[in-house]
């Protein structure tokens, strides 16, 4: 992400996002009043929802776990130069592989070799589904946003194809496949608190959270690290420096694809192995697309991911309470603020960045002058 | 095969390939500026949603269109302002829109409406209806060509026609007007028409306005002449599939007709199918058909199937260097 | 012949033109006195400010103080759109054009006479196929510019401009990209024009060119016009004197006269070739060997940066072999960068800001480009951040990179003490084969000599360095032998006890020393 205004660091990692939050969240209520609905109301119904009680922070916590899979994708790519799209079909195609091991050998395995097989399982299958797009893009110049997007309709219609014509148990009605045996589920954090001894209101938070952290961890390090996450930034940052550094840059820009494949599919363990324990039809919606409005958000940092992701989260937990609680509210209203802030902290930012330049500026030279009188 | 089958299939083909010849030549006129249109999804789906209500609560077609083709060109004139009057990256700013409609769209439906985010159908007065209702039924006697030409090709309403015959008119703008000129040579290279005192901006603004328009007609279509209301997420993907189209006909008009044709007849074939045994190949499953469209266009941009070039500036954004 | 009055009447006058960008002259007082229907050649090395100068006249540029008048009438000149209503046009050395149009199409975009093309093509073709008729500027109008070779793209441009009623062409360097024979037919076409009475300004370092088209020539050097003569009065030795003239130090820096070791680089046949095919290395041939400092002289665009590209791996020829440290390679399978830092070639590149450094990585982070996978800096796939830090901040400390922040973001250092990083970087690794680019562009006067000192270090440890550079003064200081090209080939080697000004400059300008 180039910087053509200049402010300093700090205020282009934290102030710039909640600036662009802010001005998505004034339009969404704008919106919100549009409707008659009471802004403050929703926002406090919303964030009790989110926050108030174990079992809300707990669905918040689950949804954040498949969104910070779905941001790393797209940040990891963004630091390779890229716009990855296809989060959306890379997690299809994740959550299939991970299903389809945990079909084939749930009966078989125990857990422990079970879970690792499905981690690795989703991971290689999201990560073909980005190579794909990647190799075309630097070895045959088809432009990757394109491409993925065409991947991720092919991905949902071979779900349906698989789960319609192959997985789904004869005269049954729900698209659906049979139900894994024990071994192939994550034990939800309700299970695993009560283990230690704490009570834990049931949720559909497993303990894919603790692997969301240690993806965002390891993201981490990649990137920051590695001679493998060095030469991805410098290939995204500088692709004529990292030529003279006789970096090879299509080289990286594949790797960059599958690293950021391999993240979407983990979104299988959390829905898949952590909650349905089946392979179902809708077990993405729309995560693919979040994953870029977290990615923008949180300036494709893993920190920024994580608490955007958490953000995300929260909107559609609280969401979901403002649905139950306020008449004529529904979760598209989430919908409707996640594509502000995509707009906001994306596609605008050149509009805003200037005015918050400006802004400091301004700031900078009142104080001073405050301090010059003072002093 | 039966000639019925063949009329029914030809006049399916043409309707289901209407919003996409509408909206894959909207996606030509922005993309052939320089400027990245995956708005197109959202776009429709909004400009659907416009038709739909304001259809349903004036009674009024004509209101219902202008309504459409309104917020589709304002939705247009904001990826603009992002993207033309300053360097916002066009990609992010389509995938913005597309959410924004999705969302909003149901949020306003629910709020104005209360059916769960459908519109209430309009009524048949407003519903656009087929310009020759005789046809079929007179010449379904004749043999051969009765049912391909009466039910194929004259059962239509005018929106169907006015797409097809967009499509010339599309490419007389293109390559035999002035604008036309400037507009390609903006999208290969903005700096020399910079340089020979032609606004960029201006342009750009023209070519996305003319977008909005057709993005507005594709979703009018959907709700006045195709179903009578509309539903969230109505658009389904056709968006996606018309610029899928757009690239398969490699950003030519006709080209973009024939590949829109060709998707709209996948997709009529599709149900068909179903069940069917072909030789060789054995059943092929609907998922296969409907997957097609998306597999063609990777295959054309992997290059295996000729190569297709885009505009030379498609994408970047335009900063006047001095 | 055109009659003398018309030659007596002056197309433009530029008087006490002034042009500073930040503290340097670009343009300092200059005049310069154009005769109607003439071929006015404007000539100097890269950075004397013909280009500034032209610049102003096409309105690209303001002048700060200064006059112009164009066929007698006081101008403002604010755009190019006020220079093409004067009568100016200007063919640059970028074409602009759309190669996916015709080439009509092209001329006509922006000035069309109606809009509906096909009315507008037969207009706007009479006038063009008069226009090449009278001027015998032969353009396929109805090709592709993308199909066109080079010359008649340039053509084209020239038909542009006239198209527009530019009784005033200003050509820049027009002749870098053609070939002899393109060459000819364009100075065919250039004494038509001429003939016809149009004004024709011939920006060019090429010295032989301007003998054999102009007939008037001005000299600049460093921002000032010093020579303005008609060309019967002028000699390319004196024109090569008045470009390059400057007191050569003599008895630069004396140091016993080293032995020389091996052969450490060898190219031969060395051709290379651009995407528009144009040669841009034409059978070179050079040897490095360690203990010396061979400069690279020229104009900017002679052949010097593909010669690094070469060189340092980024750019394969179509023909040629290479001995680096003793390994061999050939056209068919040429080394790369990486290959090459590991036989002990280092570069410093021309080009800071997209190949130096990466600008938004932390100087840390471009202290270790190209380095990344050395033992010292990394172990397994990790990279050893602490080895790093302190191997950036041991290269701070020893070349004086200010402020020592090895955190810092690499676009905030200034230019002289970014060089001085990539420098520590690069003879930090103690090569056997150093190639600079430009060593000291954009380095305040400070950092100079504290660089020249290094380079004579590396030269004296027995290191075989290569420097090109567009300043003259640097290549006299640093060379112990010094390599002029023009047009892409070696036009001659000098020791640098045999370097004059006289002699430097008429291999630079194409001449024979």
């Amino acid at each position: 992400m180039n910087t053509s205004y200049a402010m300093p660091r700090w205020a282009d990692l934290v102030l710039l996002p909640l600036v662009c939050l802010a001005v998505a969240l004034l339009a969404a209520g704008g919106v919100v009043a549009l409707v008659g609905q009471h802004p403050v109301e929703v926002i406090s119904v919303l964030v009790h929802g989110a926050f108030g009680s174990a079992r809300g922070l707990s669905y918040t916590l689950y949804y954040a776990t498949t969104f910070v899979f779905t941001g790393l994708a797209v940040a990891v790519a963004f630091h390779g130069g890229l716009f990855n799209i296809g989060g959306e079909g890379q997690a299809i195609l994740g959550g299939l592989g991970t299903g389809l091991v945990a079909l084939w050998f749930s009966a078989f395995l125990p857990s422990w070799l079970m879970l690792p097989l499905m981690v690795v399982s989703g991971a290689l299958f999201g990560m073909a589904w980005a190579v794909v797009p990647g190799y075309l893009q630097a070895y045959r110049g088809s432009h990757v946003v394109i491409t993925t997007i065409m991947f991720n309709f092919i991905a949902s219609t071979l779900l349906v194809y698989v789960l319609v014509n192959h997985l789904r148990p004869a005269g049954a009605m729900s698209v659906e496949s049979v139900a894994f045996s024990e071994s192939a589920k994550l034990p939800g954090m309700h299970e695993a608190l009560a283990w230690l001894g704490v009570a834990w209101p049931a949720s559909p938070l497993n303990l894919s959270v603790v692997l969301a952290a240690l993806a965002a961890l390891g993201v981490y390090l990649f990137l920051w690290r590695t001679r493998a996450g060095y030469r991805l930034r410098a290939v995204g940052s500088s692709p004529s420096a990292a030529e003279y550094a006789g970096i090879r840059t299509r080289h990286q820009v594949v790797l960059g694809m599958a690293v950021s494949g391999a993240l979407a599919g983990m979104v299988g363990m959390n829905e898949i192995a952590g909650v349905h324990g089946k392979l179902l039809l809708e077990f993405v919606s729309g995560a693919g697309f979040t994953g870029i409005a977290v990615a923008l958000m949180g300036r494709n940092h893993p920190v920024g991911i994580v608490f955007a992701s958490i953000l995300f989260g929260a909107l559609f937990q609280g969401g979901a309470e403002v649905a139950f609680e306020v008449r004529g509210f529904s979760r598209d209203m989430v919908v409707m603020l996640q594509g502000f802030i995509v707009l906001f902290s994306g596609a605008m930012v050149y509009v805003i960045a200037p005015l918050v330049a400006r802004g400091l500026n301004l700031a900078g030279r009142c104080l001073r002058q405050t301090g010059a009188r003072h002093g | 095969m039966d000639e019925s089958l063949l009329g029914t299939l030809l006049a399916s083909t043409l309707r289901l390939a209407t919003p996409l010849i509408f909206c894959a030549l909207a996606g030509l006129f922005s993309e052939r500026s320089g400027v990245v249109d995956i708005g197109l999804e959202g776009k429709m789906l909004f400009a659907a949603f416009a038709a739909g209500a304001v259809g349903a609560v004036s009674g009024s077609t004509t209101l219902a269109l202008l309504a459409a083709i309104g917020v589709a060109i304002a939705l247009s004139w904001i990826h603009g302002l992002a993207c033309v009057s300053h360097q916002g990256d066009q990609v992010v700013s389509g995938v913005a829109i597309n959410i924004i409609a999705a969302g909003l769209t149901v949020v306003l439906g629910i709020a104005w409406f209360a059916q769960g985010g459908q519109t209430p159908p309009v009524t048949t007065a407003v519903r656009i209806q087929p310009l020759f209702p005789q046809a079929p039924a007179a010449l379904a006697g004749v043999p051969w060509l009765g049912a391909l030409v009466g039910e194929g090709l004259l059962g239509h309403n005018a929106m169907v026609y006015l797409s097809l015959a967009l499509v010339p008119l599309s490419w007389w703008l293109l390559f035999r007007t002035r604008f036309g000129l400037r507009l390609r040579a903006v999208g290969e290279n903005p700096q020399m028409v910079d340089a020979a005192g032609v606004s960029v901006t201006r342009l750009r603004y023209t070519a996305l306005s003319l977008n909005g328009l057709l993005c507005g007609l594709a979703g009018s279509y959907l709700v006045l002449a195709q179903s009578a209301s509309f539903s969230p997420n109505m658009t389904a993907g056709r968006g996606f599939m018309a610029l899928a189209a757009l690239i398969f006909g490699r950003w030519y008009p006709v080209g973009a007709l024939w590949a829109c044709l060709l998707f709209g007849l996948l997709d009529a074939a599709a149900i068909r199918l179903q069940g069917v045994h072909l030789p060789v190949i054995g059943e092929v499953p609907v998922q296969a058909i409907q997957a097609l469209p998306y597999v063609l266009t990777v295959v054309l941009l992997a290059g295996f199937i000729g190569k297709a070039v885009a505009p030379q500036a498609l994408g970047r954004p335009y900063a006047k260097e001095r | 012949m055109t009659g003398s009055a018309a030659r007596a009447a002056i197309a433009v006058r530029m008087t006490g033109i002034q042009k500073r960008f930040g503290a340097v002259a670009a343009n300092a007082d200059v005049n310069l006195t154009v005769l109607a229907g003439t071929v006015h050649g404007l000539v100097g090395e890269n950075g004397a400010g013909k280009s500034t100068l032209m610049s102003v006249l096409y309105g690209f540029y303001q002048a700060d103080s200064g006059n112009i008048e164009v066929f007698g009438r006081p101008a403002i000149i604010r755009n190019a759109d006020d220079a093409i209503a004067l009568g100016i046009g200007m063919v640059h050395q970028h074409f602009m054009l759309v190669d996916s149009l015709t080439a009509m199409e092209n001329v006509m975009l922006g000035a069309e006479p109606h809009w509906l093309l096909r009315r507008a093509e037969s207009q706007v073709r009479s006038k063009l196929e008069t226009l090449m008729q009278s001027t015998g500027l032969h353009v396929a109008l109805d090709a592709l510019v993308s199909e066109l070779p080079v010359g008649d793209r340039q053509r084209l441009e020239i038909l542009k401009a006239l198209y527009r009623g530019a009784r005033v062409l200003i050509l820049d360097e027009p002749t870098a990209v053609l070939t002899p024979q393109e060459t000819e037919q364009l100075f065919g076409v250039l004494r038509v024009l001429r003939e016809q009475g149009t004004t024709i300004l011939l920006i060019t370092h090429k010295l032989k060119e301007v003998m054999r088209l102009c007939d008037q020539v001005t000299v600049m050097r460093a921002g000032c016009v010093v020579q303005e003569m008609p060309i019967a009065q002028a000699s390319i030795e004196g024109l090569a004197e008045a470009m390059v003239g400057r007191k050569v130090q003599m008895g630069r820096l004396q140091d016993d006269v080293l032995s020389l070791g091996d052969v450490l680089l060898q190219a031969s046949h060395v051709t290379v070739r651009d995407a528009m095919n144009v040669v841009r290395l034409d059978d070179v041939n050079l040897n490095l060997r360690g203990g010396e400092i061979v400069g690279v002289a020229g104009v900017s665009g002679n052949g010097q940066s593909e010669l690094l590209d070469v060189l340092s791996g980024l750019l394969a020829p179509i023909e040629g072999e290479l001995l680096l440290c003793g390994q061999r390679f050939s056209a068919a399978k040429w080394l790369d960068p990486r290959a090459a830092r590991s036989w002990g070639l280092a570069h410093v590149p021309e080009d800071r800001h997209a190949r130096a450094m990466v600008m938004d990585f932390a100087a840390w982070e471009s202290a270790v480009l190209g380095y990344e996978a050395l033992p010292e800096y990394a172990s397994g796939g990790w990279m050893k951040h602490a080895a790093m830090l302190q191997g950036t901040a041991t290269m701070m400390e020893r070349f004086d990179v200010r402020p020592r922040d090895p955190a810092l973001l690499s676009r905030s250092f200034s230019g002289g003490n970014q060089q001085k990083l990539v420098l520590a970087r690069e003879l930090g690794q103690l090569p056997k084969v150093l190639l600079v680019g430009q060593p000291t562009r954009g380095v305040d006067i400070g950092a100079i000599e504290f660089i020249y000192a290094q380079l004579r270090a590396m030269r004296d440890a027995g290191c075989a360095v290569l420097v090109v550079s567009s300043e003259l003064d640097e290549i006299l200081a640093l060379s112990t032998r010094v390599i002029v090209m023009n047009q892409g080939r070696v036009a001659g080697e000098l020791p640098i006890e045999d370097c004059t000004e006289a002699s430097l400059g008429l291999l630079m300008v194409g001449g024979v020393a």
